[in-house]
């Protein structure tokens, strides 16, 4: 065997373990967690995920509140953050090539993605909490200021980064002949992005929605400063609640008994099991509207 | 009296008998930003004819025929100068979307419309510009177009199948079927073969002298036998410049110009 041989198959060899390194870890996490529930699993089984009362002082543990809480706020801050960041990607894609609009405009995006989570919390706190109040007196609800509409609001404006700029790149690549043909057959530009531009990177737009969905399910820190903090079941989008991520960040360190931490940590499971199948469906709804490549005739000349 | 003038002017070669001219070129020139790629060409192309503009890489073939549809001033620092009139109209003083719906084109490499069925590219003219036809009306323009484009018959099952999973042929000749339903005056093809096989590429030529008929054409084309093949009148582009343009046949038996005669006997290309 001569040398190159050798050095191919070693570079070979190490990628292979970079790789089986990287599929370790998800799982050995999915492992440690789960030994860790144990405790709390067998003593609450699927309770745990129905139950409504999360108490302990009573030593009863029941992770709906947090589920309903964490899958509301993701879904609001979707909603919200979904026309800001769709049009910000036509505008860039499309409208503006190159100046200084575009750079400035490109630069904040990137700006918001890069600002720490605890800087959301704070201007949270100081300016959208007392805004909300002031909505809320308004109309005559009772003014709790921190609520899961002030979180989402927060989380709306941290993940619209993260579509915005997927959605950018799936249109900036929707290729130049295929425009060209639009505009050849009189398409208007809007009509060109309407049934051409849009129809073929909608894929990629959704992986960017499902990007930006992921970061809202596990974001910790800014909505446990303004999502008030409450253990309590609740829709009303104008009062106090929780989510896995803060509960988790609040109650670990005064977690004083093993199910006490146990509840907790599952959790934490709860959290990456969601995840984990929003990430499975979304990419089989990636996969079905996928525009697949020019892989040959079907049909025989 | 202007347009007997110019007919004089821009009818190269034998004036000896009036053409039927579609469209005129009257000291067209194209720029990109400063640089002018197109210089001051005269050119009238006659109806129902296939007129080939042929000429080595880089002579600016496909920016002249991206002015003839208006698609040149799309392109970042692309302008013009001169007239281009299509029944004596100037298209620079018509709506380019207009103009983009009587001239048609066909790109070099094919490109049918990847997230739209067989049956929606050919219509695609139509949904594009929001026009609602009623169905049977609809289905007589693809069955129409798309027998034009002698592609009917291959497809006429697999009309709900989309169109990139055709082979390389037959989506260009989809494209033309496209070009085709908007009803246009005037092709244009923009090296239409180059991306193509040479089965394939004998089938669209083939097309081509047929459609004469219904369409006049206007091909770009690197390739000197395929002129030959298809076109009525050739045009010889040299670094932007119209070096000669003549009846196919002549402008390839008794080439005037010397540069005609060294690209023609392969001196350069």
């Amino acid at each position: 065997m001569n040398n190159e041989v050798i050095i191919d198959k070693i570079f070979k060899g190490s990628l292979r373990a970079v790789g089986l390194v990287l599929l370790g870890i998800p799982l050995l996490l999915l492992g440690v967690m789960f030994f860790y529930s144990l405790p709390s699993i067998k003593a609450f089984g699927f309770r745990f995920i129905v139950g409504q009362t999360w108490d302990p002082v009573k030593g009863m543990y029941g992770g709906l509140p947090f589920l309903v809480g964490t899958l509301l706020t993701s879904l609001i801050a979707l909603v919200i953050s979904f026309p800001f960041s769709f049009s910000t990607a036509l505008l860039l894609s499309e409208y503006l090539e190159g100046g200084i609009l575009a750079n400035m405009l490109k630069s904040a995006i990137e700006l918001l993605a890069g600002i720490p989570s605890v800087i959301y919390g704070f201007w949270g706190l100081i300016v959208l909490v007392p805004l909300l109040r002031k909505l809320e007196m308004t109309m005559g609800i009772p003014p709790y200021g921190v609520s899961i509409f002030g979180a989402s609001i927060i989380l709306s404006i941290m993940i619209i980064p993260y579509a915005s700029t997927m959605s950018r790149e799936v249109m900036r690549l929707v290729p130049g002949d295929i425009k060209e043909a639009a505009y050849s057959l009189g398409g208007t530009h809007w009509e060109v992005i309407k049934r051409v531009v849009i129809p073929t990177s909608r894929s990629g737009i959704f992986a960017g929605i499902l990007l930006a969905l992921g970061r809202a399910l596990g974001e910790t820190m800014a909505v446990t400063m303004i999502i008030g903090n409450k253990n309590q079941l609740t829709f009303n989008v104008f009062e106090p609640g929780n989510t896995m991520a803060s509960v988790i960040a609040n109650e670990f360190t005064e977690a004083s008994d093993t199910l006490y931490l146990s509840s907790l940590i599952e959790l934490g499971l709860l959290l990456f099991v969601v995840t984990a199948i929003i990430n499975f469906l979304g990419r089989k709804i990636i996969e079905r509207y996928e525009i697949k490549g020019d892989d040959g005739a079907l049909l025989n000349e | 009296m202007k347009e007997s003038v110019l007919f004089e002017r821009v009818i190269l070669g034998s004036t000896e008998e009036a053409k039927d001219i579609i469209l005129q070129l009257v000291n067209l020139s194209a720029y990109f930003c400063e640089s002018r790629i197109v210089k001051n060409i005269n050119l009238a192309i006659e109806k129902n004819k296939v007129t080939s503009i042929m000429g080595p890489s880089g002579c600016g073939k496909t920016t002249l025929i991206r002015c003839i549809n208006r698609m040149h001033e799309m392109s970042p620092g692309g302008t013009t100068k001169g007239e281009i009139l299509l029944y004596g109209k100037d298209i620079n003083n018509m709506n380019a979307i207009e103009v983009r719906k009587k001239i048609g084109m066909v790109f070099q490499r094919p490109n049918p419309f990847p997230t739209m069925t067989i049956y929606e590219n050919v219509i695609a003219g139509f949904i594009l510009n929001g026009i609602r036809l009623p169905k049977n009306i609809m289905d007589e323009i693809v069955e129409d177009s798309l027998s034009k484009a002698a592609l009917w018959d291959e497809v006429k099952h697999n009309l709900g199948k989309r169109g990139i999973y055709l082979s390389g042929g037959q989506q260009q000749r989809l494209c033309i079927a496209r070009a085709l339903a908007m009803k246009p005056d005037v092709l244009l093809l923009d090296e239409p073969t180059s991306a193509l096989d040479p089965k394939a590429t004998a089938k669209i030529e083939e097309l081509i002298v047929q459609l004469k008929e219904s369409v006049t054409i206007l091909i770009v084309t690197h390739n000197i036998a395929q002129a030959a093949r298809v076109s009525d009148n050739t045009a010889f582009l040299y670094l932007g410049e119209l070096v000669e343009y003549e009846p196919t046949k002549k402008l390839f038996t008794i080439p005037r110009d010397k540069r005609t005669e060294e690209y023609l006997t392969g001196k350069y290309g």
